[in-house]
């Protein structure tokens, strides 16, 4: 049962990570605060994928004279690439914060829904 | 530590402290990876986490505002659908490999090849960058385009970064009156180090940690150090951003270029083997190119990306519906 605890921990640390990071995409009502929480739900997924690499003695993929075992590369590469295009995805989002302040003047999702709402009803009594 | 500040994160309503608070999520994740042996992973995580990202968010905040409001729905439902994700995920844990266990999955297929093998296929002691621009060197071409794609979209959005003509224009707080003495001397000493150890990180990623995406974030951060020591449009005159974004474009270039050369010398696409007269020497000589193909690239989109996002503030949109209010209200 320890054993498990221990074993399984590097598990439960991303998952934990992972739900805060969910909770706060759906359930915080500003944007901002959204792009937050998809970046901590990103790095958990990445601290998932760097702990799968990790063996048990080993020292950083660089080889060396007198070391034999060395953790996984690949994971390393995977999440290293990962990193750069998660800034740069978010700097689409963050940019598309900003449009979306320019144009209702909030980024907070409730008075979008509301700005739009209020838009679209003079159009339908025109139809009318 | 990085779940307590996770929750500080979700609790928080001064959107300045959640930035701040998720910088020092980033570095704490950053030394994490050290620990881990991950040292390329945790040096682009503490640039771009603790440096770039941050600086991103709050050029937002500027525009956006700072006060979230409070949250109108109950948070009864989400937190109810996060509980039971959560709980699902972790019974799934108990059929994964024990942390650390040298017989986990993970490490039986390719691994071994990459670890054993690379040091006499490619000749290069640090595995994370034979794997990085060489094994795997598809794969980094597609994440370097996505780069730039975000770049192009980011553009789109936010209008392409441009030096103001009129030189009367230019505010008079540019240069050292711009922010005190001591952070303008403590700046200009710091910069051409924080260049210095890019130009290294990059030359040197072969050997020791490093490599052109690491080397591209610690360049862009001396970039974002010095516009925020010395405004925009100083550095605008360092960097044209006309020139930044022809040279977004080159590095993708030279690294298609590198994968083309090799396809007319008889080999395949990004095969370096066939670039020199033995495959060792070819291998050094593609790397290099593609790495330097990705420094660039990631230098430069992310200096315009933070360029588009500044300039944003005081640029003004036309906005369709407005237009079609503001002509109501006219007839």
């Amino acid at each position: 049962m320890i054993d498990s605890i221990v074993g399984l921990y590097n598990y439960w640390i991303a998952i934990f990570l992972m739900m805060a990071g969910f909770y706060t995409v759906i359930a915080s009502d500003n944007l901002v605060k959204k792009i937050v929480g998809l970046n901590i739900f990103q790095t958990s997924v990445f601290i998932l994928y760097i702990s799968l690499g990790k063996v048990e003695g080993g020292s950083p993929p660089i080889v060396s004279a007198n070391i034999d075992v060395y953790s996984n590369p690949l994971p390393h590469v995977l999440i290293l690439t990962a990193i750069v295009v998660g800034v740069a995805t978010t700097a689409l989002g963050l940019s598309l914060i900003i449009r979306i302040k320019k144009a209702y003047g909030s980024v907070e999702e409730s008075d979008i829904i509301e700005a739009d709402q209020q838009m679209l009803e003079p159009t339908q009594d025109e139809k009318q | 530590m990085l779940a307590i500040t996770a929750l500080a994160v979700i609790r928080m309503r001064s959107l300045f402290a959640v930035v701040i608070l998720f910088g020092i999520y980033s570095l704490l994740t950053a030394v994490l990876f050290v620990v881990l042996d991950a040292v390329d992973v945790a040096f682009t995580e503490a640039a771009v986490g603790a440096g770039i990202s941050i600086v991103l968010m709050l050029g937002t905040l500027l525009i956006a505002g700072r006060r979230a409001d409070a949250d109108t729905h109950t948070p009864l439902l989400p937190l109810f659908i996060v509980v039971i994700t959560g709980a699902v995920l972790v019974w799934g844990t108990f059929d994964m490999p024990h942390f650390a266990d040298p017989q986990d999955p993970a490490h039986q297929h390719v691994a071994p090849r990459y670890i054993y093998d690379s040091l006499a296929e490619i000749g290069i002691p640090n595995m994370v960058t034979s794997v990085l621009a060489s094994y795997r060197g598809f794969d980094t071409f597609g994440e370097l385009i996505v780069v730039f794609t975000a770049l192009v979209g980011v553009m789109a959005l936010l209008g392409i970064p441009e030096r103001r003509q009129s030189r009367r224009q230019v505010s008079e707080k540019t240069g050292p009156e711009f922010s005190g003495p001591i952070l303008t001397i403590g700046a200009s000493w710091m910069i051409p180090f924080i260049v210095l150890f890019a130009l290294y990180v990059q030359f040197h990623g072969d050997f020791g940690p490093g490599g052109g995406f690491q080397a591209g974030v610690i360049f862009c951060s001396a970039f974002v150090l010095y516009a925020l020591i010395f405004g925009i449009e100083l550095t605008y005159k360092t960097v044209r951003p006309k020139l930044l974004i022809l040279t977004s474009a080159s590095g993708v270039l030279l690294y298609a270029g590198t994968g083309f050369v090799s396809i007319i010398l008889d080999g395949n696409f990004l095969d370096y083997n066939v670039l020199s007269n033995t495959p060792k020497a070819g291998q050094h000589l593609g790397i290099f190119l593609v790495e330097l193909g990705v420094g660039i690239t990631v230098a430069s989109v992310l200096i315009l990306i933070f360029f588009s996002i500044v300039q944003s503030r005081k640029r003004r949109y036309q906005m369709q519906p407005d237009n079609h209010l503001d002509s109501q209200v006219r007839e």
